[in-house]
């Protein structure tokens, strides 16, 4: 009855996304204000109603109500409960609803949060976001029910995969779609803008929020996976450029160039229907995403469960979607194009390069990805992307973006002198130069990669530098820590939301590269009392006993790791066996720490009590979500800068 | 005239792509010849699954007639056209079954082998992906049939059925001169 409930609730809610979608776009057009007023009550509905379902399959999964297909093969009665709710979006069913609920959240956030707005551009921002709810809620209703029942009722769950039974990848999902669908806002206000004809300052400064939270969602969702994929997979790395990743990367890609173009515009006018069109790309690419990964086309050109029948309604829905917004842009973007006039070497002018870099940046994950179609389409022979391609398009573009970063926070709007930039810079030149060298010390010859070292430390460095002397370029007529204290809390938040970011940046270039270089990783083979020496660092392996886990059994080894006859670090990796799985899953040990990670995960047994074991030195591997936690930590910042908190109290005024 | 179609430019774009992917998904994936068909196998040195020590190379591929097995232990299909492998294993002698383990880890390749058979005579072990890029490999599972002279006859995409071999694979190899043919 339950399920049935939930199901029912998916319709109410389509409905009232078709009514969201019509009745307020039709009401700004003729000017009817009870038309307008309806959006936000039915973007409450439908957000309602999505809860609703949510709840439904909750309970599904709670009650361990094998009737429900997608609970039968995704969960199991010993499952624990924390992973009986996070298979809720473990599968493609629940994660579409995750999707629309999420999307539907959204909707009641702007229909909350935009009291200040006019009411057309509220109506028109609810009804394109009402448009895309209707293509999740039908995709999920005509081809991916997940209340859809089986009989006879299996008497025992399939299980969750059990990759997927851990606490970071429980959360991944959510923060990733949060970011995603938070990009339909600004998609709805580009789309809205372009409806009413009206692209200006006050529509940037109107979405910049929405873009901020939802590339802070999709950043931290990146920064999750690429954690989970570390310790889970037990491989050691952090990303493989697989197209699963590059479907959640070329969105964040295109967020972030959004992210600085929407700033031009709303402090310049300028790069208005460039801005407008990212805002599109932004929203394109995390669709395209989802029909990569569902649709079966790439990634599992071999996963032979994919139906047909969803991958061709994404791709309808991806036509319409995009191919309506780009024709929509082509027709009415040239009469609102235009903008303030810039000169060549200004602010602009950088954080025009910064869009370009990132856009072709982009451009080539995009066609990397594809690559293996497009081949295959045109008949051209042999497929050769792949790693090492993705890492050398990385290498080439995004060292220009770091180096820039340098640059553009000192560089003035409109019009800057170079000379003024050189002598503010120079110390930031030399100070990464001498890191620069410095890392070129420490670098083998032998290297194949010898100059990435260098290159990486000191773009690290100059970016560090040059954040510095523009913090003090800004504070010059004051001076004393005092001063620092009273900007942040006054009205520079939104700049030292920058300065955090970029920072996030230097610390990710850090460990970037530091732990390509310098890791290491070991296979040994070792029995119980054998001690094997890396880094310094002493692995004793104490031997192997079996633990049973809820839904699991595993071999536990015990490690004790040393360093100059103290104990550093007591190590547990386990082999388990979930009972529902042939698999064995390899859960890594690892010590963490600031300066390095060591990893031990347990192999094979080999005979005579033996285990092949790996071993791995991870230097600042850590530096690499650090840059990430604090690039949505600066984002996070920029949005408590005072214009946000004036507009949200003069809201607050007007509706009192 | 020029900016409107500046303007246009980005849908054309997204027309091109979504001709793409309407492609891609027509694409019947056991369908697509590969580039390498005809061609000689791509070299490589590898080291074996079971033993790291020791090493295999495409010579390792020359003399019988071979099926290269793209597998890996986290691919499901893989392991369902496993009893496959292992049935022609037993009973086409005149045919060696060559794995490439690709992106896996060895513990769980090898622990699959031992729970479930090994239908392979050596395995190749490339968990970088380091040869898979030069065979092209997009996913597994993958089989190359390869003559005795190291030319590819023929590449199966997807898993291997209980009639692939008879149906698919044999029409293109003659295993009387162990060589390549096209199928009558």
């Amino acid at each position: 009855m339950i399920p049935e409930l939930g199901h029912f609730s998916l319709v109410l809610a389509l409905a009232l996304a078709l009514i969201q979608a019509t009745v307020p776009l039709i009401g700004s057009f003729i000017q009817r204000v009870p038309w307008m007023r309806q959006a936000r009550a039915l973007a409450w509905g439908q957000l309602l109603f999505s809860l609703i379902a949510m709840g439904c399959l909750l309970q599904a999964f709670l009650t361990d109500d094998f009737s429900v297909v997608y609970v039968a093969t995704n969960s199991n009665s010993l499952l624990p409960e924390i992973y009986k709710v996070s298979a809720l979006w473990g599968a493609h069913e629940g994660s579409l609803l995750l999707w629309a609920t999420l999307l539907a959240a959204w909707g009641a956030a702007v229909a909350t949060f935009s009291r200040n707005l006019p009411l057309p551009v509220v109506a028109r921002v609810l009804s394109v976001m009402g448009m895309v709810g209707i293509g999740f809620l039908l995709f999920m209703l005509l081809t991916s029910n997940p209340f859809e029942r089986i009989f006879p009722m299996p008497r025992e769950g399939r299980d969750l995969n059990p990759l997927l039974q851990d606490p970071g990848l429980a959360l991944h999902p959510p923060m990733l779609y949060m970011g995603y669908v938070g990009f339909s806002v600004a998609f709805a206000f580009a789309i809205a803008a372009l409806i009413g004809g009206k692209l200006d300052a006050a529509w940037a400064r109107w979405s910049r929020p929405w873009t901020t939270v939802a590339w802070i969602f999709l950043t931290l969702g990146i920064v999750l996976g690429s954690w989970w994929a570390y310790y889970e997979l037990g491989w050691g790395g952090w990303w493989f450029w697989d197209p699963v990743e590059n479907a959640s990367f070329m969105p964040w890609l295109a967020g972030t160039a959004l992210v600085h173009s929407l700033a031009v515009t709303e402090k310049r006018g300028a790069f208005k229907s460039w801005t407008v069109l990212l805002a599109l790309f932004a929203f394109s690419l995390s669709l395209l995403g989802t029909f990569l990964v569902r649709s079966g086309v790439l990634t599992s050109v071999h996963a032979f469960a994919t139906d047909p029948a969803r991958g061709t309604f994404i791709l309808v829905f991806l036509c319409v979607v995009i191919g309506g917004s780009l024709a929509l842009y082509a027709w009415r973007a040239p009469a609102v194009s235009g903008g303030g006039r810039f000169e060549l070497l200004s602010r602009e002018s950088v954080l025009l390069a910064n869009n370009l870099l990132l856009s072709l940046f982009t451009a080539l994950v995009l066609f990397g990805t594809l690559a293996p179609l497009i081949y295959e389409a045109m008949g051209w022979g042999k497929i050769s992307v792949g790693f090492p391609w993705f890492n050398t398009m990385f290498v080439a573009t995004m060292p220009f973006l770091a180096f820039l970063l340098g640059v553009g926070p000192l560089t003035r709007w409109k019009q800057d002198e170079g000379e003024r930039l050189v002598k503010l810079l120079w110390p930031a030149f030399l100070g990464a130069s001498i890191a620069a060298v410095f890392g070129g010390i420490f670098t083998p010859l032998e290297s194949e990669h010898w100059f990435l070292i260098p290159l990486g430390l000191g773009l690290a460095v100059w970016i560090l530098i040059a954040h510095m002397l523009a913090i003090w370029d800004r504070l010059k007529h004051k001076s004393g820590l005092g001063a620092l204290f009273r900007d942040f809390a006054g009205g520079g938040r939104s700049f030292y939301g920058m300065v955090i970011a970029h920072l996030g940046v230097a610390v990710f270039i850090v460990g970037v590269t530091l732990v390509s270089h310098f890791g290491i990783e070991r296979d040994v083979r070792m029995s119980p009392g054998d001690v094997q020496e890396e880094s310094g660092y002493q692995f004793h392996f104490l031997g192997v006993e079996n633990h049973r886990g809820p839904n699991y059994m595993a071999a536990r080894g015990h490690f004790q790791v040393t360093r100059d006859g103290e104990l550093v670090a007591e190590l547990w990796p386990e082999k388990r066996s979930y009972f529902t799985s042939a698999k064995p899953m390899t859960e890594a040990a690892i010590d963490w720490g600031f300066l390095r990670d060591l990893y031990v995960s347990l192999g094979e047994p080999v005979g005579d009590g033996d285990w092949a074991v790996r071993l791995y030195y991870k230097p600042f591997v850590r530096w690499i979500w650090l840059g990430g936690l604090l690039m949505a930590l600066g984002g996070l910042i920029t949005l408590t800068d005072r214009r946000y908190r004036v507009l949200a109290k003069s809201a607050g005024k007007r509706t009192t | 005239m020029k900016t409107s179609l500046r303007f246009l430019l980005p849908l054309g774009l997204f027309i091109g792509l979504a001709a793409l992917l309407f492609y891609g998904l027509k694409l019947d994936p056991r369908k697509v010849p590969s580039p390498l068909v005809g061609k000689p196998v791509p070299q490589f040195v590898l080291p074996t699954l079971e033993d790291p020590d020791r090493t295999v190379s495409d010579a390792d591929l020359r003399g019988k007639v071979s099926l290269v097995n793209v597998w890996a232990s986290w691919c499901v299909s893989c392991r369902a056209e496993h009893a496959q492998l292992m049935r022609l294993s037993r009973t086409l002698k005149e045919v060696q079954i060559f794995g490439l383990n690709w992106k896996d880890r060895a513990e769980d390749a090898l622990r699959m082998l031992r729970l479930s058979g090994n239908p392979y005579v050596v395995n190749a072990y490339d968990p970088e992906n380091q040869v898979g890029i030069d065979w092209g490999v997009y996913g597994a599972p993958e089989t190359f049939l390869v003559d005795q002279r190291g030319i590819i006859c023929y590449k199966q995409i997807g898993p291997i059925g209980p009639d692939t071999w008879e149906q698919e694979l044999a029409p293109w190899i003659d295993l009387k001169t162990r060589t390549c043919r096209e199928p009558n």
